[in-house]
């Protein structure tokens, strides 16, 4: 066993830290607020490589690993959670697919300008009836001559309004057992027939971009099929399996901003004439949040790790999410707790945790979803 | 141009720094690259970028200083030599280093030296020009800006906010000032590139030294904290019955009139 980071983890994670608090922290308020997608520093983020670490530099990635990927998505979890799941649905749900499934021309068209950060992608698997229950899927994908017709409606897809291209799943015929066959397409947002709105109005993760789409008789080359015809399911569970690993990484860093903040302001603020951080109430709670922060953080790197050795990571990785996103709400929940009537206001920034947070035990399978896989997995 | 960063490794000072038996613990603490360093670094790859050449960034430390040389080598230096003094040597201080630096570049062919301004943990600002010294190569510390023109340099210099511009010729040594530029981030290619650089391992035997040529000249007594800062006062009403509570303040209490 061994704990340390390589010396290139090492390094992604410091550059990683070193550009969220000077570029992203100072923003994050205002992102929130505005609720305004932070294009720019995506296109920063891209220039420095870290939109395409974890793909070989052929397809111009940076050939690092998991773990570094997710200690970025950490880092930058710390600092801004719109920020944090816009990146990471980029690359574990807008990529990954591509590089996973794809063509050796797939991956040179479509993945090479997302990894270099030139375009950003997204995965658009959930629709209006079709949430927790992906099997339920209702877009369809026709066959017609040399292309696929698409037709359906997907919602709350992340980044799809600063998209080049979308992965969309949609049923594409019925097995023997007569039972849909759901495969996953490129889709240039470009082609006719796209139509994408964002127009929710947003608990948390305000700066992120989730819009609707919506397909009508959208015509795509048969050659945007990503992977095996039969076994399109199979694959985007696997990707969502990926997925989780980054979305249990942005948990730690909202837990761990939460316990930094609590305990900072525990130190400082006084009552009762001593300082906040001396009451045994106070002090419990910063115990459980650095203990269940550090924990997070444990089952997310071996999730990572064991998907870097090519090794099963399934049910790791459903642990890393599940017990992650839980801590960051209850961090969040917490911090704000110990701040008192500072913590409800925006400035103080802990409420945005919080916001944010619930995000993450809902998206890319609620807890309720990873109780069932990790069940599945125990043979349940 | 052959072109030499000089660099520290430091603690971080925004980090708690912890005091035990008159030693600073560093087994808690965060290390960094010495932030003027970063400009000396980011200077030279720009230099060299410009004018061609390579980048040597040398630092004396111990085995752990290799991290710091590997940012810098991700940020774009092309090598890096660490001269690990730890089993050799029990203490050091300016002379010691400037002894070491010496002997390292005695027999190499240098056109352009860049150190920080200042190491941020003991902010002494002697090693650039007591080197230059020994080397019998002209120095300007503390620069905010420098041109290159064949072997002819301009530069200015920060005089306490005040500019000072300078005409000089290489070979030559400079530390770095805040303003010069503004140090990157490793980028992610960077990094993984960082690996594969040359790394040269000396110790000061390497050099031809005993522990006695470096041995220091100084001795530190006492290494202490700074005494904690009291709360401020706020005064309150009147404007002008603030006033005569500040004089009396500073008269009896603070005694500084
Ligand atoms: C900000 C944001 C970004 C998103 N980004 C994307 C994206 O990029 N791509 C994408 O495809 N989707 C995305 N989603 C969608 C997200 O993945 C779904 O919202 C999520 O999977 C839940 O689906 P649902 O909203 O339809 O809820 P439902 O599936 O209707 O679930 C409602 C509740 O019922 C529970 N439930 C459902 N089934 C069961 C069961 N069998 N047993 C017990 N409880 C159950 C759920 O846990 C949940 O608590 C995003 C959502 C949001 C809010
Ligand atoms: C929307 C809003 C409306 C409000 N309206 C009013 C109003 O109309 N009138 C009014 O007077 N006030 C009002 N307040 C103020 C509110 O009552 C205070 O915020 C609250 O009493 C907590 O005080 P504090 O914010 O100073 O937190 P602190 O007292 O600083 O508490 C911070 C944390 O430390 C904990 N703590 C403090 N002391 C101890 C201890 N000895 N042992 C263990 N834990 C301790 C607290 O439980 C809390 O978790 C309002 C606040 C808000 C946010």
């Amino acid at each position: 066993m061994n704990f340390e980071l390589t010396e290139e983890q090492r390094m992604t994670r410091n550059m990683v830290r070193d550009f969220a608090n000077d570029v992203i922290k100072p923003r994050a308020i205002d992102i929130d607020r505005e609720a305004k997608f932070p294009i720019d520093i995506f296109k920063e983020m891209g220039k420095l490589g870290l939109m395409g670490i974890p793909f070989p530099e052929e397809y111009g990635g940076s050939g690092g690993d998991t773990i570094s990927y997710a200690l970025a998505v950490e880092e930058i979890g710390k600092v801004c959670g719109s920020t944090g799941l816009s990146y990471a649905a980029a690359i574990s749900l807008g990529a990954t697919p591509i590089y996973l499934f794809g063509t050796e021309e797939q991956k040179q068209k479509y993945l090479t300008p997302l990894a270099k950060g030139e375009a950003l992608g997204s995965f658009g698997l959930t629709e209006p009836n079709a949430g927790s229950d992906a099997g339920g899927t209702k877009t369809t994908a026709m066959i017609d001559g040399d292309e696929f017709v698409i037709n359906g409606e997907k919602c709350f897809i992340t980044n799809a309004s600063f998209a080049k291209t979308l992965i969309i799943t949609a049923v594409t015929g019925k097995d023997e057992q007569g039972k849909n066959i759901i495969s996953a397409i490129i889709v240039p947002t470009d082609t006719k027939g796209v139509t994408i709105n964002s127009n929710y109005e947003k608990m948390g993760v305000r700066g992120s971009d989730t819009a609707e789409i919506i397909l009508e008789n959208v015509r795509v080359p048969k050659s945007n099929l990503i992977g095996d015809p039969q076994k399109g399911f199979k694959q985007f569970l696997s990707t969502l399996d990926g997925g989780r690993i980054s979305i249990g990484a942005l948990s730690v860093g909202i837990a761990q901003a939460s316990l930094n903040r609590a305990l900072a302001y525990a130190k400082e603020r006084k009552q009762f004439g001593k300082p906040l951080s001396s009451f045994q109430a106070i002090q419990f709670k910063l115990a459980n949040m650095a203990m269940e922060a550090e924990l997070s953080r444990n089952i997310v790197l071996k999730a990572a790790w064991l998907k870097d050795n090519h090794k099963s990571f399934s049910k790791e990785a459903a642990y890393a999410k599940l017990f992650a996103s839980e801590t960051a709400v209850r961090n969040a929940d917490q911090a704000i707790q110990i701040h008192g009537g500072y913590g409800y206001m925006r400035e103080y920034e802990v409420e945005r945790f919080l916001r944010d947070a619930k995000l993450l035990v809902i998206g890319e399978g609620t807890s309720e979803i990873q109780r069932i896989v990790i069940a599945r997995q125990l043979g349940c | 141009m052959n072109i030499y960063v000089l660099l520290k490794k430091t603690f971080d000072t925004e980090e708690k720094i912890i005091i035990n038996d008159g030693q600073i613990e560093d087994d808690s603490a965060e290390f960094i690259i010495n932030p003027y360093d970063e400009y000396a670094v980011e200077e030279a790859i720009n230099q060299r970028d410009e004018h061609g050449g390579e980048v040597t960034v040398v630092t004396i430390g111990d085995e752990d200083s290799d991290k710091q040389l590997r940012t810098a080598l991700a940020m774009g230096a092309d090598k890096a030599v660490l001269i690990d003094t730890e089993d050799d040597l029990e203490d050091g201080d300016q002379y010691t280093t400037t002894k070491i630096l010496e002997a390292f570049f005695q027999d190499r062919e240098v056109d352009l030296i860049l150190a920080g301004n200042v190491a941020i943990d003991e902010a002494s600002g002697q090693v650039g020009p007591r080197l230059a010294e020994c080397l019998g190569i002209n120095y300007v510390t503390t620069i905010t800006d420098l041109k290159i023109d064949g072997d002819t340099a301009n530069i200015d210099k920060d005089v306490e906010g005040d500019v000072e511009k300078i005409e000089t010729s290489l070979p030559l040594l400079v530390t770095c000032q805040q303003g010069l530029n503004e140090p990157r981030y490793p980028s992610l290619p960077g990094i993984m590139k960082a690996k594969k650089k040359p790394m040269e391992d000396l110790e000061i035997d390497d050099l031809d030294l005993e522990e006695e040529d470096v041995e220091p000249k100084t001795k530190t007594v006492e290494i202490f904290l700074p005494a904690e800062k009291e709360a401020g006062k706020i005064l309150e009403g009147e404007v002008e019955d603030q006033v005569k509570e500040l004089v009396s303040l500073l008269k009896n209490e603070a005694k500084v009139l």
